[in-house]
């Protein structure tokens, strides 16, 4: 017998690890952040990459999915035109509560160079944005890292999602 | 080398006047110089009035009346070889003229010679679609009517093709705004959220480097620190301009004072 099983009878110690509902949520949550396959442009190139082997998504359990269904994250990969704005509204409609938006690269951000008829001027106008990636595009480990503060962010929130504030934006 | 310009009072004169580059005209030369073109362009004249002919660039260019564009196609495929037609675009000369330029571009495989027939057509007026002869017709004038609002007769599904259907106006027409009508700016709102949201969402900002001095949700102050979102719009602590304590240079004296700082 290893020297340092626990006697559970004795001392009192119970295999009981204590936390909050919150993190226990928030942990599941963000350790399985599942974003759509969903790529507008150019970006979509760099957001493959950093799905690939490389810098490898899998490992942090982002996993990309093909239907809005199954997914958490939106990542908005690229330029919005007009004519698609009313689909992606309609993809992040069908996205299961609780869900994020990655707003990815210049494009997305403020329409980018596209200051012209045709073009969204920033995703955040049809869709809640939680975190904008500068760049154009932006390197695999800019999305890599805007991952990791969308983990932290979900890991403050609270898990009852009705108590964000982000909630009435999303009302919208 | 470049022209000289004087540069002594370039400061008070507008040294920028023409907005739009003027392209220098390219040389054009006689049709009879080339033995394909001329004997092309006997054929068409035979039954179809040309209004003028030339050749640009090792082309040939071939202005007609719009009413005989489906004619003149037929004649250069069934009997010149033109077995391509490459491209059929529009130009907006609606300012200056009153009218559209439609061109179409041809090409002849078989000798690997293009010919560019060209014709003027007034803003209101519907031209014949050439799909019956070529295939690659029809998004070409789908493309022509989207972008400048020219109907083809006779087309087999003439409708937007790169804008959306409900879209309100034709963009390559040069009376178009950049940065689009009011329907365009607000085209996304309008079709997701509805007209009532226009107020809540607000408009398209356009200026890429706009900051907004009291907005504390996206842009920080120099010097001290105000809470994220907090209202500052009355009150914000004045901060006095400070300058830097290394030498300031008057540049506009005489190039001594600057030996004198060393």
């Amino acid at each position: 017998m290893a020297q340092h099983q626990v006697n559970y009878a004795s001392s009192a110690g119970l295999p009981v690890a204590l936390s909050t509902v919150d993190k226990l949520v928030n942990w599941g949550r963000s350790n399985s952040l599942w974003p759509l396959t969903y790529g507008l442009a150019c970006c979509a190139i760099e957001m493959m990459a950093t799905g690939a082997s490389r810098y490898d998504f899998d490992r942090m359990g982002t996993i990309f999915r093909a239907s809005p269904r199954q997914s958490d994250v939106m990542i908005l990969a690229g330029t919005l035109t007009k004519k698609h704005a009313e689909f992606t509204r309609r993809l992040y409609d069908q996205m299961m509560e609780p869900k994020w938006v990655i707003s990815m690269g210049s494009c997305a951000n403020t329409g980018g160079m596209f200051n012209t008829y045709s073009i969204v001027q920033g995703v955040d106008r049809i869709v809640p944005v939680d975190i904008y990636l500068p760049g154009c595009a932006p390197r695999p480990e800019t999305l890599q890292y805007a991952l990791m503060m969308l983990q932290k962010k979900i890991r403050r929130e609270s898990a009852n999602m009705n108590k964000n504030t982000k909630q009435n934006l999303r009302m919208l | 080398m470049r022209k000289y310009t004087p540069k002594g009072n370039v400061q008070a004169k507008a040294y920028y006047n023409n907005r739009f580059w003027d392209a220098p005209r390219v040389p054009r030369s006689d049709v009879s110089e080339d033995e394909h073109f001329a004997k092309l362009l006997e054929t068409i004249k035979e039954s179809v009035e040309v209004k003028d002919a030339y050749i640009e660039i090792g082309q040939m260019v071939v202005h007609i009346n719009p009413e005989d564009n489906f004619k003149t196609l037929k004649i250069m495929k069934e009997q010149c070889d033109y077995a391509m037609c490459t491209e059929i675009t529009a130009v907006d000369y609606l300012d200056k003229d009153g009218e559209f330029e439609v061109l179409y571009q041809m090409l002849n495989l078989k000798k690997a010679k293009r010919t560019r027939v060209v014709m003027r057509i007034k803003e209101d007026q519907a031209i014949e679609s050439v799909v019956p002869l070529y295939d690659s017709a029809n998004f070409a004038e789908r493309e022509m009517f989207d972008m400048f609002g020219i109907v083809a007769n006779n087309h087999p599904m003439l409708k937007r093709i790169l804008m959306p259907e409900d879209w309100v106006g034709h963009p390559l027409r040069k009376s178009y705004p950049l940065q689009g009508d009011e329907a365009a700016q607000w085209y996304e709102v309008d079709k997701i959220f509805g007209k009532e949201y226009r107020d809540i969402i607000g408009p398209e900002n356009r200026d890429p480097s706009k900051i907004d001095r009291y907005d504390t949700k996206r842009f920080s102050r120099v010097g001290y620190e105000v809470p994220f979102g907090a209202d500052i719009s009355e009150g914000e602590k004045e901060t006095p301009i400070e300058y830097s304590d290394t030498l300031l240079v008057n540049y506009n004296k005489s190039s001594e004072q600057l030996d004198e700082r060393r």
